[in-house]
């Protein structure tokens, strides 16, 4: 495949899309800004044509690895089919054309579905309020932990300067805590995958403020003592975060709320079948026990006596950690999730549970019988799992990334790899609900044909891939290097 | 396999040891830096600092994973290695030699008898 030009390097002066071309400002409009905030000359785009843009940017997108392209197994982030159903409703012109400021008696469509979807997702999380206010997981997570921080202080109770984390956590969660002001205490997990209870135990004290955790956790299994630690850390007078994002493998079947969890943030573009994120728009909605609810972040979509829906914001609930944005959540994000989790249903939840744990134990087995190593071999896997190449790295010199690199040559995404860092060369591996049993097969055989080329000619598939736009990237140097501005 | 020399000490977290007359040099195994993959930044400690044996004192960061690093004894950080900043990568070229961390004033002699020697820690990476 040709190695494709920047945009800026089909750039040709004087050229343009004049159709399109914004018209200059008139004069008595550009005298109303300020004479040193103007431009002194013009922005370094590049000057192309109409028809040069649509190739330049359809040519990339056909390079793209993508979940409508491909099988796209990646770990932890719950690649599934973004139904093109819920794209169109929510692209319907008066969702598209409201403005956030339109008065509430011009929302009142757009606000019913974010109440019902507030009470969707408060019912399939056990929770007693939800907020969609948060513009993505991340910023779901620092709700979250901010919530549980206005608890403490709210009761004066502010020795608590811990959070507890087990080992197998997300990178995000550690991240989360320390910019909510408070210390991270790693948590050990054991041999089969669960958290060492009597270390948790003793970690547990005055100072513990929370504990972050997801279930099923990182490592791809549920955790079976999920009572027993809620109860330490609740004992402990520590409040239990739930990092929602392996939400799918429980979806319908078992609820944070139920397990002990005070605060939950769900991810809805996992989850929820929104598109990922790619650097765009996302939600991290968070869900609350009774005691976080004067926490929630405002504003939410409320309902009055007569039916009528409306704004709740921090003039009416002080006690909130206040807004997170401009508005509310990114709205079309949000009426993705709505049209989705509307068209599952009741029943629909549950078969998301029910297929995305058995399509990941079908392929544990399968890649298992093929030669794969289970990190956790006897564990049932939820919706992921873990398998681990340090056999192959040791004995072949071929590591978990050269396996990757190569399953692209097999026009398979590859799933996550190294991560979680507790189990070495290893790769952790989400199907999803969405795909058929022929998708999942294809990939056991390009598995299967892998670690065959790996005995065989362990330095071809160290020279993985072939077939891609690009070969290996030089990661280190653009983690050292970052240089995103173009210049001649 | 990579290379532990016998004349180091070990920390269980994989750091090595090597003591001159009470100044103790820093830094991570070969097989510590083999397992991170190469490295992109390295966070070290501030001279003048005093850490206990274990206290965390930086952190190596790779393309795959950050990881801290924690003092395998007690005392006042007297020297840091500053090439790291410009060139990380010295600590997978020559983990034991360039490619050291930080250096302590060793306040309590008896750490050093609380590290693993050579053999312990080639037994506690077999194990692993």
């Amino acid at each position: 495949m040709s190695e494709t030009q920047l945009i800026f390097q089909l750039s040709h002066p004087g050229r343009s899309a004049t159709s399109q071309a914004p018209k200059a400002l008139s004069d008595d409009k550009l005298s109303a800004i300020p004479a040193h905030l103007r431009r002194k000359q013009k922005p370094a785009l590049p000057e192309v044509s109409e028809m040069q843009v649509v190739r330049h940017y359809t040519n990339l997108s056909s390079k793209n690895f993508a979940i409508d392209k491909q099988f796209y197994p990646l770990g932890s982030c719950t690649m599934k089919y973004n139904p093109r159903g819920a794209n169109r409703a929510a692209m319907l012109p008066g969702f598209l054309n409201r403005h956030p400021l339109a008065p509430e008696s011009h929302s009142q469509g757009f606000l019913s579905c974010m109440f019902e979807l507030q009470n969707f997702l408060k019912e399939v999380t056990g929770m007693k309020g939800v907020s969609l206010a948060p513009m993505a997981g991340a910023q779901g997570e620092f709700a979250g932990v901010a919530m549980i921080r206005a608890y403490h202080e709210a009761r004066g109770d502010e020795a608590r300067t811990e959070i507890l984390i087990p080992e197998a956590a997300h990178g995000t969660n550690p991240a989360t805590a320390v910019m909510c002001g408070y210390k991270v205490r790693e948590v050990p997990v054991g041999k089969d995958g669960d958290v060492d209870l009597e270390a948790l135990k003793e970690a547990c004290g005055p100072q513990t403020a929370g504990l972050m955790m997801t279930n099923p956790s990182t490592c791809g299994v549920f955790e079976r003592q999920i009572e027993a630690i809620s109860k330490a850390v609740h004992e402990a007078g520590g409040l239990l975060y739930y990092d929602g994002a392996n939400l799918n493998a429980i979806l319908g079947k078992v609820r944070p709320g139920d397990m002990g969890f005070d605060v939950i943030h769900m991810n809805l573009h996992k989850t929820f079948a929104t598109p990922h994120g790619g650097g765009g728009p996302g939600a991290g909605p968070v869900g609350v026990s009774e005691r976080l609810l004067p926490y929630l972040p405002t504003p939410m979509a409320g309902q009055r006596d007569d039916g009528s829906y409306h704004w709740v914001d921090s003039d009416t609930l002080d006690t909130s950690i206040g807004h997170l944005s401009a508005f509310m959540g990114n709205a079309g994000v949000l009426l993705r999730a709505y049209f989705y989790a509307r068209s599952l249903g009741r029943e629909g939840m549950i078969r998301v549970g029910e297929f995305s744990t058995l399509a990941a134990n079908y392929l544990l087995k399968r890649l298992e019988a093929v030669g794969c190593t289970a990190a956790y071999p006897d564990r049932r896997a939820s919706h992921e799992f873990i398998l681990t190449f340090a056999k192959e790295a040791k004995e072949l010199g071929v590591t978990a990334m050269d396996i990757a690199k190569r399953l692209l040559d097999y026009n398979q995404h590859a799933p996550t790899t190294y991560f979680p860092l507790l189990v070495p060369e290893c790769f952790l591996i989400e199907p999803t609900e969405t795909e058929s049993k022929e998708a999942l097969d294809e990939f056991v055989d390009a598995m299967a044909a892998i670690l065959e080329e790996a005995r065989s000619e362990p330095d071809m598939v160290k020279e993985a891939p072939f077939t891609q736009p690009v070969r290996r990237l030089d990661d280190v140097k653009a983690a050292r290097e970052l240089d995103l501005t173009w210049t001649d | 396999m990579s290379e532990i020399p016998a004349e180091l000490r070990y920390a269980a977290s994989h750091e090595w040891a090597k003591n001159d007359d009470g100044v103790v040099t820093v830094g991570i195994t070969e097989h510590a830096q083999d397992a991170m993959g190469d490295l992109v930044y390295v966070e070290l400690p501030e001279v003048g600092q005093v850490l206990a044996a274990g206290d965390e004192a930086g952190v190596v960061e790779s393309v795959k994973a950050a990881s801290d690093i924690y003092a395998p004894v007690s005392g006042e950080v007297i020297e840091i290695n500053e090439a790291l900043e410009d060139e990380p990568e010295l600590v997978n070229n020559v983990p034991y030699e360039g490619g050291w961390l930080f250096k302590i004033q060793m306040s309590e002699a008896g750490d050093l008898d609380n590290l693993l020697t050579a053999d312990q820690y080639q037994a506690q990476i077999e194990s692993e």
